[in-house]
C-alpha cells in the first residue's frame, strides 16, 4: 500500500509529466486557454491513460514478451492506443452519450498525444506489476490534470498583461510555463521525507 | 531552383521548432546537452526522410480515410528501425534519449510533413523537404541545447569552458530552464524576422488533430454563449 503511494504521490507531484518530462507538451500549450477546457481535456487524459494501460499492459506481458516480439512495442502500443481510443468513443456515443457529450471532442486529440504513449512505454521500462501500472497512469494522469488547470488560471492573466511585442503568445506563455515548473521543483524531495 | 528552395525554406524561412512551433516535446526534453540534442535530431530526421519518401510513394496507394492510422504504421515502423540500430550501435545515446526515441512516432513534425507535403507531392521533392526540415529541427535543437549546456553546466558537448563553469547556473539545465531558453528562443526568432513570418499562436496547421482541435474550443466558446 505504501509503494502505491509513493507511486501515486511521485507521478502527481514530483515526475509531473507535463512540468518535469516535458510530455503532452502541445494540449498543455492549446487547450489551457480555458479552465473549463483544461478540466475537460485532463479527465479525458487520465481515462484514455488507464484504458491504454489495462490493454497494453497485458499484451506486453503475456503476448510480446513470452515470443521475444519486444521490439515490436513501438508499433503495437501506438496501434492499440489509436484503436482503443475509437472503440471507447464509438462506445461512449452509443452508451452513456451524457459522457460522450462532454468528453467526446477530445478523445481523438489525445491518440498522438505522447503523454499517453509515453506513460505506456515507461510502465514496462521501470518493471511495475498490474497494479503499479495502472496506480501510476492514474497519478500521471492526475499530475497532467493539475498541471492543466492550474495554467488555465495563470493563462487568465496573462491574456491582460501588456507583453513586449515579439513575447505575445506563445513565448510569453512558455515563460509563465517555466515559472510554474519552478513551483512544482519545489515538491522534489517531499517523498522521501512523506514516507520516510 | 524550385527543388533549392524546397530544401532551404525548413532550414529558417519554415523552420519547424522556432517558426512552425512543431515538437515542443523533444525540443524540451532533449536539450539539456548538445550530444543529446544532436542525436535526437538526427535520429528523427532519419525517420522524417524515410516515412516523408514512402509516404509519398503510396499517396495514391492510400485511401483518403485511413491515411492518418497507415502514416502512423510507416513511421512507427521506421522509429522501430532507428530504435534497434542505435540500440545495437550507440548504446549511451540509446539511453541518454529513453522514451523520447520511441515517442518519434507521435511527434508533430513528422506525421505533420507527411500531412502537409508527402500526400501532395513526388517522392525527390519529399524526400528534399524532408532532409530541409529534418537539418532546421536539428539545428534548431542544437542551438538551444548549447545554449542550455553552457548556461547551465559550464560546458559544451561535455568539453569544459573554464571561464564560464563558475557562473553555471544550474536551472537551466532542469525543467524550467527548458520553458524559459524556449520562449525567450522564439521570442528572437520574432523579432529578428518581425512581421515577415512571426506567429503568434500555437501553430495548428501542422497537427493532424487540428480539425479536432479546434473543434474542441469551438464547442467550449458556444457553450459559453448559450450560458
Amino acid at each position: 500500500m505504501k509503494e502505491l503511494l509513493i507511486i501515486l504521490m511521485s507521478a502527481v507531484l514530483v515526475d509531473n509529466y507535463v512540468l518535469n518530462k516535458f510530455l503532452g507538451i502541445c494540449p498543455f500549450l492549446g487547450v489551457s486557454k480555458k479552465s473549463d477546457q483544461a478540466v475537460g481535456m485532463g479527465v479525458s487524459v487520465i481515462f484514455v491513460m488507464l484504458v491504454a494501460t489495462a490493454a497494453t499492459w497485458p499484451i506486453q506481458t503475456y503476448l510480446l514478451d513470452p515470443n521475444e516480439l519486444g521490439y515490436l512495442q513501438t508499433i503495437v502500443f501506438i496501434l492499440v492506443i489509436a484503436a482503443l481510443v475509437q472503440f471507447v468513443e464509438i462506445f461512449l456515443k452509443k452508451f452513456i452519450p451524457a459522457l460522450h457529450k462532454s468528453l467526446g471532442v477530445y478523445l481523438p486529440l489525445i491518440t498522438t498525444n505522447c503523454a499517453v504513449l509515453g506513460v505506456t512505454i515507461n510502465n514496462i521500462s521501470d518493471g511495475y506489476n498490474f497494479v503499479e501500472s495502472m496506480v501510476s497512469s492514474l497519478g500521471c494522469g492526475l499530475g497532467f490534470l493539475l498541471a492543466m488547470w492550474l495554467f488555465a488560471g495563470v493563462r487568465g492573466r496573462l491574456e491582460e498583461s501588456d507583453a513586449p511585442e515579439c513575447f505575445k503568445g506563445i513565448p510569453i506563455t512558455l515563460v509563465a510555463a517555466s515559472i510554474v515548473s519552478v513551483a512544482f521543483m519545489g515538491f522534489g524531495g517531499i517523498i522521501d521525507k512523506l514516507f520516510a | 531552383m524550385k527543388k533549392l528552395g524546397i530544401l532551404l525554406k525548413g532550414i529558417i524561412k519554415e523552420n519547424p521548432v522556432l517558426v512552425l512551433l512543431l515538437g515542443t516535446c523533444p525540443t524540451l526534453a532533449t536539450t539539456t546537452g548538445v550530444i543529446s540534442a544532436l542525436a535526437m535530431g538526427i535520429a528523427a530526421t532519419a525517420v522524417l526522410i524515410c516515412s516523408n519518401v514512402v509516404i509519398s510513394a503510396l499517396r495514391k496507394a492510400i485511401p483518403d480515410k485511413v491515411r492518418i492510422p497507415a502514416y502512423i504504421v510507416v513511421i512507427a515502423g521506421f522509429v522501430s528501425v532507428v530504435q534497434m540500430l542505435m540500440q545495437a550501435y550507440f548504446p549511451d545515446l540509446y539511453d541518454m534519449l529513453g522514451v523520447y526515441l520511441a515517442l518519434i512516432v507521435v511527434n508533430c513534425i513528422i506525421l505533420g510533413r507527411a500531412e502537409m507535403f508527402a500526400r501532395k507531392n513526388g517522392i525527390i521533392d519529399s524526400a528534399l523537404d524532408g532532409i530541409g526540415m529534418g537539418i532546421g529541427f536539428t539545428l534548431a535543437l542544437v542551438v538551444m541545447g548549447s545554449i542550455r549546456e553552457i548556461l547551465g553546466a559550464g560546458t559544451w558537448a561535455g568539453i569544459e569552458l573554464t571561464a564560464i563553469k563558475p557562473y553555471a547556473v544550474s536551472i537551466v539545465t532542469a525543467a524550467p530552464g527548458g520553458f524559459l531558453v524556449f520562449g525567450c528562443l522564439i521570442a528572437l526568432v520574432n523579432k529578428l524576422f518581425a512581421g515577415k513570418n512571426a506567429k503568434k499562436e500555437f501553430a495548428c496547421e501542422g497537427c493532424p488533430n487540428a480539425s479536432a482541435c479546434n473543434k474542441a474550443s469551438c464547442e467550449s466558446e458556444v457553450k459559453e454563449e448559450t450560458k
